[in-house]
């Protein structure tokens, strides 16, 4: 499950702006297109990252794919149904957290399991998810008193925690430091590896496409259209940076010292 | 978190030292204004006469009669109006039905109800009660319609993805992210509930702080009139006090430290 097929897909925004901006020139009611004629077919299990200039409508792809918005013309279909509306089963990770931030992390977790009949099963399987995400102990925070990065992975456990057909990741790892981006990026991998989800992240960084996907989608400037679709075929744990060199050596060893182990 | 920059001590000698300046420059005007006790009234004579007040029964009683009043007047309005203020938040229908309404009655200070709330009610608690009641209802309406027009919409989205319905949509994304913002309001509106039952007190009935302080003036003792101030002053710090407290409640801290 998690089979999604895009097929010549558009999506236009009406300018809504009653004075003239000087850059756009656009008139009142003229329409902007941001996604055109788009066509990609996203396997069952596959990691999908989708590259592109800022403002060339890879988030409202996702945005449309998750519910959110509506194409202006085309069609999507995930498991050869239509995109009805918003639904647990294609769960969105926000750019910026999507947590809520009056509930714990266990609460937050519990958000997708709260239809649980089984008092029991549900703590289970909340606990399960907090500690895949290395968050235990850190159940009864809130947000607000969690980094950046333990955030993200608490998103990510309650992402998981419904067991969605397919993630929706819109720069997952953005506002991260470095180091915590790489790590990010690992659990992620690993995550995909163990899980077999179908997963759509939106990124900036190409090593993040390369390291992460197996298949790289490119767009081009907007009116955006898909540039380049190419299935990577390389196993895991890919080594995109690699010349032997005494330096890129001492490189390695620094990543590893600092818990990286093989994102370099 | 805020960092801790004055221990606690600090932060309890603070206020009594400014207190005490605040009384010696008081006493400082009485005796070298050369105006008569009877028309300023120092510390000590104030001090003395409130012992008296309290000896007699009659300053607890205008306090609890006041005390009474507003209780009711605000709560009634935080119960009508924050729910209400919902509906207007969440509602384009509502919200251009009633609002024209509430953004009319909204600046027609609650004085000016006290003719009609005093023939509608007579004399006694209900007027009062009524005049708070309008001067802490749109404060709050308004307070509250904001407050939820400023969630974020990514909770909103997160709440569609998580299939919510519109029942946990108010439960869990709308009452607990406009708590801070209400509780903020709530502490301003109580403010201005305090002003009010002073001044319905002065018109509408015969009893409260408002009242003593009206009586006490009739009777030339502005000794009196501040022992009402006083008191008034002292709730008011008080219940703010209060207030504050109920937004350090943890599940409504977070909109603290998140900008």
């Amino acid at each position: 499950m998690g089979h999604i097929k895009i097929d010549s897909l558009c999506r236009e925004f009406v300018n809504r702006r009653k004075k003239k901006r000087e850059d756009s020139g656009l008139a009142y009611g003229e329409k902007v297109s941001v996604l055109e004629d788009i066509n990609i077919e996203v396997e069952d299990g596959e990691m999908v990252c989708l590259l592109g200039p800022s403002g060339c409508g890879k988030s409202t792809l996702l945005r449309i794919i998750a519910g959110f918005d509506k194409q202006s013309s085309g069609s999507i279909l995930i498991d050869e149904k239509e995109i009805t509306g918003p639904s647990s089963d294609n769960i969105f990770v926000f750019q910026h957290s999507g947590l809520l931030p009056w509930m714990t992390v266990w609460q937050n977790v519990e958000l997708g399991l709260r239809h649980m009949q089984n008092a029991e099963e549900k703590k289970a399987e909340i606990q399960e998810y907090i500690e895949m995400v290395e968050l235990d102990n850190f159940e009864q925070h809130y947000p607000h008193q969690l980094s950046g990065g333990m955030q993200r992975r608490a998103e990510l456990a309650r992402a998981l925690a419904v067991n969605p057909d397919i993630l929706i990741m819109d720069e997952p790892f953005s506002g991260l430091d470095f180091l915590t981006h790489m790590k990010m990026r690992e659990e992620v991998v690993n995550m995909h590896q163990f899980l077999g989800k179908t997963i759509l992240i939106v990124t900036h960084d190409i090593d993040d496409a390369l390291i992460m996907g197996d298949r790289v989608v490119v767009f081009s400037k907007r009116p955006s259209q898909v540039k380049m679709n190419r299935k990577l075929d390389f196993p895991h744990p890919r080594i995109v940076f690699n010349k032997q060199t005494e330096l890129s050596k001492l490189r390695d060893e620094l990543f590893f010292m600092l818990g990286v182990s093989y994102a370099v | 978190m805020k960092t801790e920059t004055h221990s606690t001590l600090t932060k309890n000698i603070a206020p009594v030292l400014s207190f005490t300046v605040l009384i010696l420059v008081w006493e400082a005007t009485v005796r070298f204004s050369g105006w008569d006790t009877n028309v300023l009234p120092g510390p000590y004579k104030v001090f003395e006469s409130m012992i008296e007040l309290i000896a007699n029964g009659s300053l607890f009683k205008h306090t609890v009669a006041s005390l009474f009043r507003v209780t009711w007047g605000f709560c009634l309005a935080a119960l009508l109006g924050i729910p209400l203020g919902m509906i207007l938040g969440r509602s384009p229908i509502a919200s251009m039905l009633l609002n024209p309404i509430i953004n009319f009655l909204r600046p027609i200070s609650p004085l000016a109800w006290i003719p009609l709330a005093m023939l509608w009610f007579g004399i006694g608690d209900q007027p009062a009660v009524f005049l708070i009641f309008l001067a802490s209802f749109f404060p709050i309406v308004v307070a509250t319609t904001v407050a939820v027009h400023s969630i974020n919409p990514t909770y909103f989205y997160v709440a569609a993805n998580f299939n919510f319905s519109r029942k946990e949509v108010i439960q869990k994304i709308v009452i607990p992210a406009i708590i801070p913002d209400i509780i903020t309001a709530l502490r301003l509106t109580v403010t201005i509930a305090w002003i009010v039952v002073v001044a319905a007190e002065m018109i509408a009935v015969q009893s409260g702080l408002g009242y003593l302080i009206l009586d006490s003036r009739n009777g030339l003792r502005l000794d009196y009139v501040m022992d009402g101030m006083i008191i008034i002053g002292l709730i008011g710090l008080y219940l703010d006090n209060i207030m504050r407290r109920l937004g350090r409640i943890e599940s409504a801290s977070w909109g603290m430290s998140q900008v």
